[in-house]
């Protein structure tokens, strides 16, 4: 439910809800805003990044409802009464309650185990994106997972070590390929 | 005397040349990792850059008041209004000749704006969006100039741009140790090559964006600067000498930094202006740069027209190389742009035994955006040029590509190698990377089926490219870059001190951004110490903490800042020799080093740990008579020499003759660049690097029209490739320390994207190679494949 609460920057701000890894969060918006910017500078959740202007580098992506959306092509209030889950609230989602807090998701682990990211900051959004395919997708071949992954650009990797960690995820990495103890 | 070795020996758990995990890791794979924007900062004003549309203009009237009308913009600032606020122009730290021509270059244009993104004022708001909403109401009167954008044109300086300079033409810079020796080499010689290459400018395209804060203490004088920056060091003093802050108040922090490849390697305006305008309106600055910006406003790479000639005898060795560039400066100089063709103009002989050599560079300025360093830097040019070139000659000889080299390779036992451009290249072994390259991609079966898809006019074309390169890294001797007339040295710093609870803590000069030195720290200094690398903490990109240092670029961090925490190390290890032995009463050469514990050799009971050494050290109860307290060891090491890495590449292709696409179907790479610290990390920096060349073949390029517009400034339509564009890719190395320093390492951070431009290149013309096409220009597109591709069936028609 949207209404009208206040005038701010010469636009009508929209109150919206959406609930954010759990829990539910309430915020006065201004209608242009981007879902990434409410995320990160409205509710403080700076894992998901801005790495381009149009689209194309998908390191904003997050999960709407289960799905990756890239956030910098929602808009704030088409997120209202959705249910978002940022890399700050992945690990959360496969840990039982009373789990180690600091255990990561499996998808992570894998990026960590296969050096699946350098510099880190296409990371937070591939991570959602590789997730989001696995369960569309539970055991991708490596050119579906190339394929998968298209909409998110990593500038240092070469992709190599990012394919290695999905299919390590999804169990599909072939034993000669495991990386030697 | 340095050795080859090709088999595997199995490290130490998680020492050196441990697949050791990234400590890195967690906090960037949980969004825990703050980058510059990511940091809160109470009261912050955002910056906007109103930037030039036009490649060249004179600035004519600046109104400000449809943007300051609008809610939450606070001030408009023109380059005038700034103007007499520098205490210096912005920063070129290499004037590569006495009579090297630049013009001014302001943070803020005054009067004219020479490339499209050139700044020409700045907005002051309450927030991101209220800042952008400004920029886009600031209305600027431009008076249009013709652009520049071709060199031989900028050149020929039918438009010069800078008027007080008079020309275009920045400098002339040149190497040729014997003239008549080259001149003898072309007059006997039985074959000459003579060719001309492009290299296309580049768009570093780092997936983090540039960002800067600066939060000014108003009382205090103080200055905070966080930058997503690869120099916080460099930049510090950078914005005492153009700002006019006293050096002691200002602390650069570089954060998390996502990616640099170079275009994080400098001072940039925006910067300045944040400084600048903190200062002056006493309160926090930000400014966020976007995809569109960071097209136009983040230095670009490459843009050379290199012309390159081979003397070679009968048999294809060759006698000289001569070389003469003509490299873009883009409008201005930023920090090191004029230096960037020689960090190239040593390697143009390759890994090639060539007796006499010639080199000529000549700096031109465009109206695009200024050139710098973009990985590699002048070296990856440089390697194009050869490696191309010797292709020529295979084709002119009438031998292999793989055998034109083998006559030619430096031979093995020929190290330290003197070579004719002035270098002494340390050690190297090339032919066995060579060999392993090809039997990695099954060379003989791809030989068979590419010849059976020719004898079956299949129109699937099978190319085999091959290139092998040397490169000089590990940035860099002091007086080296004295003699190239570099302001500043490449020495690197370390600290290393045990703290009282035995915590070893290490303090680098070094400033990662992907390249994972806590972990390779923590490794050199455990590994030293015998400790648990999790035991060791890496302090960096703070000039608070880490006071002392030259920062990340030039596949310096572990050849120098690698080496320094090394040696700071043994400085601790020495010192702790002299405490325990103190304590133990014996003699220092009594005492081994095991798991931690300093022993009394047969007596193991007798024994201190490293942790009880660094307490007695940190308590100084009962050191011996004249010791210091505390176990620190500290280190500025400046290296003898350059390193040079090297290795053979190998690409696979095919060329699809309907729609001239080519795919990359395999490609394997067998360096050396030493001993490896952590190989699971060289393997990375190598897979990235070579993604990266091998997108200068295929698909990138800032794409300038005649007017000096970039006509593809987003990711829409610059082409960084996906996932989905390039194949695995196959290792493999060999092992020859480097002589020059203690832990015998090399840099390999930029070695991929060196080689893989001409492999892949290499492998389109010898896929082509039936057709009569000897040459593609970069990158090789489906348009430029397919319009080759029937020119030359006409041609054969």
């Amino acid at each position: 439910m949207t209404t009208v609460t206040t005038e701010r920057e010469g636009a009508a701000a929209v109150n919206i809800t959406l609930s954010v890894n759990g829990e539910e969060r309430s915020t006065d918006v201004e209608p242009r805003r981007l879902l990434v910017h409410h995320l990160r500078d409205d509710l403080g959740l700076t894992g998901t990044n801005v790495g381009c202007d149009t689209s194309s580098c998908g390191s904003c992506t997050v999960l709407m409802d289960g799905e990756s959306v890239k956030s910098c092509t929602v808009l704030a209030v088409q997120a209202d009464g959705h249910e978002i889950t940022t890399i700050e609230g992945l690990a959360a989602t496969a840990r039982p309650a009373n789990g180690d807090p600091a255990a990561m998701h499996p998808m992570q682990q894998a990026f960590h185990e296969q050096h699946g990211l350098q510099c880190g900051f296409c990371t937070p959004g591939m991570v959602m994106a590789a997730v989001s395919l696995l369960a569309e997708n539970p055991h991708p071949t490596e050119a579906e997972v190339r394929l998968g992954l298209e909409g998110n650009l990593c500038r240092c990797t070469g992709y190599h070590n990012i394919v290695r960690s999905v299919l390590a995820a999804a169990g599909e990495l072939p034993a000669s390929e495991e990386v030697p103890a | 005397m340095t050795a080859t070795d090709v088999a595997r020996e199995a490290p130490s758990a998680r020492g050196v040349g441990a697949r050791m995990l990234r400590k890195e890791d967690a906090r960037l794979l949980t969004g825990e990792a703050r980058f510059v924007d990511d940091l809160s900062i109470p009261g912050a004003l955002w910056l906007g850059m109103v930037r030039c549309p036009y490649a060249h203009a004179r600035i004519g009237n600046v109104d400000a008041s449809a943007a300051l009308a609008i809610p939450g913009v606070r001030h408009v600032f023109t380059g005038a209004d700034l103007r007499d606020g520098w205490a210096a122009a912005m920063p070129c730290a290499w004037p590569v000749t006495e009579d090297m021509k630049a013009a001014d270059h302001w943070p803020v244009a005054v009067d004219k704006a020479c490339y499209v993104g050139d700044i020409v004022a700045v907005v002051v708001a309450d927030s991101r969006y209220a800042a952008v909403d400004g920029v886009d109401a600031v209305a600027v009167d431009y008076d249009p100039l013709e652009a520049v954008v071709d060199l031989e044109d900028a050149a020929a300086d039918r438009v010069v741009i800078h008027d007080g300079l008079g020309t275009n033409k920045s400098y002339t810079w040149a190497l040729v140790p014997d003239p008549d020796a080259v001149e003898r080499a072309f007059a006997d010689a039985a074959h000459v090559i003579s060719e001309r290459y492009l290299q296309q400018r580049l768009i570093p395209m780092a997936i983090e964006p540039r960002g800067v804060a600066a939060v000014p203490g108003v009382y205090g004088g103080d200055l905070t600067v966080y930058s997503a920056t690869q120099i916080p060091h460099i930049l510090k003093i950078m914005i005492a000498a153009t700002c006019g802050v006293p050096e002691s108040k200002v602390r650069v922090i570089a954060p998390s930094v996502g990616g640099g490849f170079g275009s994080k390697l400098n001072v940039y305006a925006e910067e300045l202006i944040a400084v600048a305008l903190a200062r002056r309106l006493g309160a926090p600055t930000r400014w966020t740069e976007s995809r569109s910006e960071n097209a136009v406003a983040t230095i670009q790479g490459r843009g050379q027209i290199q012309d390159i000639e081979l003397a070679a005898d009968a048999d294809g060795k060759v006698t000289a190389v001569r070389v003469k560039l003509l490299a873009d400066m883009g409008a201005y100089m930023q920090l090191v742009t004029p230096g960037i063709p020689l960090l190239g103009a040593f390697l143009y002989g390759g890994v090639y035994d060539i007796p006499a050599y010639s080199f000529e560079c000549t700096g031109v300025f465009t109206t695009k955006t200024p050139t710098d360093a973009y990985r590699g830097a002048g070296r990856p040019e440089a390697t194009y040029a050869i490696e191309r070139a010797m292709e020529a000659l295979a084709q002119k000889v009438g031998v292999d590509s793989a055998e034109i080299r083998r006559r030619n390779y430096i031979p093995a036992d020929r190290f330290p190698y003197d070579a004719s451009s002035g270098l002494t290249f340390d050690s190297g072994n090339y032919e066995p990377t060579l060999d392993r390259a090809l039997e990695l991609v099954e060379h003989d079966a791809r030989r068979a089926e590419q010849q059976r898809r020719r004898d079956a006019g299949d129109s699937k074309h099978l190319g085999i490219g091959i290139s092998t390169y040397v490169e000089m890294c590990g940035l860099a001797p002091s007086r080296v870059l004295a003699s190239l007339n570099y302001a500043a040295g490449g020495w690197e710093s370390a600290t290393v001190r045990v703290l009282p609870t035995g915590t070893v803590q290490v303090v680098s000069g070094t400033t990662p951004h992907g390249q994972g030195h806590e972990t390779c720290w923590s490794q050199i200094v455990a590994d030293k110490l015998g400790i648990d690398p999790d035991g060791v903490e890496v302090l960096h990109s703070d000039t608070a903490v880490s006071p002392l240092g030259m920062d990340t670029y030039g596949s310096r961090s572990l050849p120098v800042g690698g080496v320094a925490v090394g040696m700071a190390t043994d400085q601790v290890l020495d010192k702790a020799r002299r405490i325990a032995a103190h304590q133990l009463e014996c003699a220092e050469d009594d005492l081994e080093l095991v798991d931690g514990e300093l022993r009394v050799k047969g007596t193991p009971t007798k024994a201190m740990t490293l942790q009880a050494v660094a307490f007695e050290a940190f308590s100084a109860h009962n050191l011996p008579d004249g010791m210091e307290p505390n176990l620190v060891g500290e280190v500025t090491y400046d290296p003898p020499n350059f390193v040079f890495p090297f290795g053979t590449h190998v690409a696979v292709v095919e060329v699809d003759e309907e729609t001239g696409g080519v795919e990359l179907v395999d490609y394997a790479a067998v360096d050396d660049c030493g001993v490896q610290v952590n190989p699971m990390i060289v393997e990375g920096q190598l897979h990235g690097g070579i993604v990266q060349g091998a997108a200068q073949a295929l698909w990138e390029e800032a794409m300038y029209d005649d007017d000096g517009l970039l006509r593809n400034p987003t990711l829409t339509d610059y082409g960084v490739p996906s996932a989905a564009e390039v194949p695995s890719i196959r290792l493999d190395h060999t092992v020859t320390p480097s002589p020059t320093n203690p832990l015998g390492v090399k840099g390999i951070g930029e070695a991929g994207t060196i080689v893989s431009t001409p492999t892949v290149v290499n492998a389109i013309v010898d896929a082509l190679a039936p057709l009569g096409i000897t040459d593609v220009a970069m990158p090789a597109t489906p348009e430029r494949v397919w319009s080759l591709i029937r020119e030359a069936r006409e041609g054969q028609a």
